[in-house]
């Protein structure tokens, strides 16, 4: 593999990205793009960034042999890379507070954001607590139900949260709505998206803020077993965190990426949101060129899964370029077998992931047996699962 | 000449400005939107824009939502919208039609069978709200080689080295968006306009339409003061929706004959 520098100039990757946005938001897209790459190697913007991570994120995670759970498998070695230890409980922190610092020194004073499972909603609301912006997050209807937990800690926040009733009324269409309110009111808003996707400079720049997460876990793998893993297991709804993770280790071929995808009540029933493993056509949503879920007219269709974090109809354009390119491999888990990971997680380590996680650890506890003992998968355990109780009470029909 | 060209130098001799509705292929059910189209003919309207239904309109407000929603239970696909301009065209051959809508249907059906397929059918431009010139090159140089313009849209906060590019690869006539925002919002400052229209004229001498904000007929005259066209898109289809299957044919056309006394200066 050659030298691998993605996007180009344009925010493409390979054949995937742009920015396919309406006129009103070209220009708010393109002074974002300046901004961030003035502020990038920017001192005294990466001290700060830095000195969050550390004192209000309690960065670096640490990394977990989960030697119960490897034992149980009778395989390979798991280690967790724990995300979910962060401050408000998921890796989706890493890029708010990225994008708030930004928007600080671009002197927006309002911040909204798009939210599926609801974390990325809190660590926005969190910040612009942290920093004393005003925030509304959208939030589709559907999930503004199945995840109350973290409306109520939204609010507590300080944040307006808005239930769009539009649509299939989740994630994809509280994006619409996100998309609309910065269209209305571009000039005194930053759009905190949360995804690696999105118009350029979105996948470039989330990516680059969750590289924190790959970043540790190399020098944390070399110290804990003296060498890289075999194998790095991540979900992919959008693909943020798995960016994170999978990016420094692109040029370590030695290392197989494995991104895990929902795959909701399995690939052949259509209900799922696997667009890279069920090989969707490629298409334009949101902002850019992307494997999509959609009819033969090109519509968008609704999407599946247990996991309101993973329930979206695209994914982020670099992963679309590393299937391509055949760096990372992209499989689905369907929610039976995330189910049984989390339960397996609980039991064996004490450790409650959020069901987004439980589609990575699902797909390495699948794998592990077949592999050597000596050998380790590392999973990036993105978030932890305390929003889930009321769905995983629900499948096991308790009621709270 | 094109049928737009030939529109807009017509309108120029006789002093006059464009008023341009848009409704929704397929809204409120697909049998009445060619019905639809030849009474926004006979209530005055020099051009239609036809909107191609999708899932997920990002640029547009609650009312063209809910038009597309509407559509897309009728199951109205992009082949069926350019069946309805074939019916039109059988009693029409001079009202142009461009078709606006988002990129991902198009990108379905391939450019190239799309365009093909306009052109036979009588399509007379494009307008795909998601798709800036900057990623178009190869959709436009489709569109063009089936003679149908790509019309672009130009917006408040789209600087002048900008509009120079947009104007570049537009053709037929410019859409200027009148404000920040979703289609169907309020607050038009004319004022604002009429200078942001000059500075587009300065840079092109393709037809300028103003749309976004025309809520009834004293903002059309208004704009018909300072503009080539007047585009009425959340109006006519709020009127649509509000009068039902029944009523939409005679209250749109009365509507219209309303906003092209205003624009007429009558």
């Amino acid at each position: 593999m050659g030298k691998y520098d993605f996007p180009d100039a344009q925010g493409h990757f390979g054949r995937f990205g742009g920015i396919y946005m309406a006129e009103t938001l070209i220009p708010a897209v393109e002074e974002l793009r300046r901004q961030y790459l003035r502020f990038r190697d920017d001192p005294d913007f990466k001290a700060e960034l830095a000195y969050e991570l550390k004192h209000y994120v309690g960065r670096p995670s640490p990394i977990y042999h989960a030697r119960r759970l490897s034992e149980h498998c009778g395989g390979a070695q798991l280690y967790l890379k724990r995300e979910d230890l962060n401050h408000t409980g998921a890796h989706k922190i890493n890029n708010a507070i990225g994008q708030a610092l930004l928007a600080r020194r671009m002197g927006k004073k309002r911040v909204i954001a798009e939210t599926g499972a609801g974390m990325h909603g809190v660590a926005t609301a969190t910040v612009a607590a942290r920093f004393g912006m005003e925030c509304v997050v959208y939030m589709g209807a559907e999930d503004v139900q199945r995840q109350a937990p973290n409306v109520f800690r939204m609010k507590l926040l300080g944040a307006n949260v808005v239930p769009v009733e539009s649509g299939s009324r989740t994630l994809k269409d509280a994006c619409n709505e996100a998309i609309r309110d910065w269209v209305t009111n571009v000039e005194s808003t930053f759009y905190i998206f949360g995804t690696a996707a999105g118009p350029h400079p979105y996948p470039m720049m989330v990516r680059d803020f969750q590289c924190v997460i790959g970043n540790e876990a190399k020098s944390q793998m070399q110290e804990m077993i003296g060498r890289q893993p075999d194998v790095v297991i991540a979900c992919v709804g959008g693909g943020s965190n798995a960016i994170g993770m999978f990016y420094p280790y692109i040029e370590e071929t030695g290392v197989r990426l494995i991104g895990v995808e929902a795959g909701g009540f399995g690939i052949a029933s259509g209900k799922h949101a696997a667009p890279l493993t069920a090989n969707a056509k490629i298409g334009v949503l949101h902002g850019n060129r992307v494997y999509l879920m959609q009819d033969e007219d090109g519509q968008i269709i609704e999407t599946h899964s247990i996991s309101a974090g993973l329930d979206y109809p695209g994914v982020g354009p670099e992963h679309c370029l590393l299937k391509d390119l055949q760096r990372a491999e992209y499989v689905a888990i369907n929610d039976d077998e995330a189910i049984a990971a989390f339960d397996a997680l609980c039991r064996f380590e004490g450790i409650i992931p959020a069901l987004e996680s439980s589609h990575a650890l699902a797909h390495a506890i699948k794998i592990a047996p077949s592999m050597r003992r000596d050998q380790v998968i590392l999973v990036n355990l993105s978030g932890r699962g305390d929003k889930d109780m009321s769905t995983v009470a629900r499948i096991k029909g308790i009621t709270l | 000449m094109s049928r737009i060209q030939t529109v807009f130098e017509r309108l120029q001799r006789q002093g006059r400005k464009a008023l341009v509705p848009f409704i929704t292929a397929g809204d409120p059910h697909p049998r009445l939107t060619v019905p639809l189209m030849h009474t926004l003919v006979e209530g005055g309207a020099d051009l239609i824009e036809l909107g191609v239904p999708f899932s997920d309109p990002m640029a547009d407000g609650p009312t063209i939502q809910r038009a597309s929603e509407r559509a897309l239970a009728h199951k109205v696909r992009l082949r069926d919208v350019l069946d309805m301009v074939a019916q039109f065209r059988q009693h029409d051959a001079q009202t142009p039609i461009v078709l606006m809508g988002y990129g991902n249907p198009i990108e379905a059906m391939g450019w190239e069978t799309f365009a093909a397929r306009c052109e036979e059918v009588g399509v007379d431009g494009v307008l795909t709200v998601d798709f800036p010139p900057e990623e178009s090159s190869e959709a436009f140089a489709q569109l063009i080689r089936h003679h149908l313009d790509p019309i672009l849209l130009l917006a408040p906060t789209t600087a002048p080295e900008r509009v120079a590019a947009v104007v570049n690869a537009a053709r037929g006539f410019v859409y200027y968006v009148s404000l920040r925002g979703v289609t169907g919002a309020t607050h038009l400052d004319i004022a604002d306009v009429a200078a942001k229209v000059a500075a587009i004229r300065s840079m092109t001498t393709l037809p300028v339409g103003v749309g976004f904000g025309v809520r009834d007929a004293a903002t059309a005259k208004a704009i018909a003061a300072i503009a080539d066209a007047v585009v009425v898109g959340s109006r006519i289809v709020q009127e649509i929706e509000h009068s039902g299957e029944q009523h939409a044919i005679p209250h749109v056309k009365k509507l219209m004959m309303e906003l092209r006394a205003a624009i007429d200066g009558n």
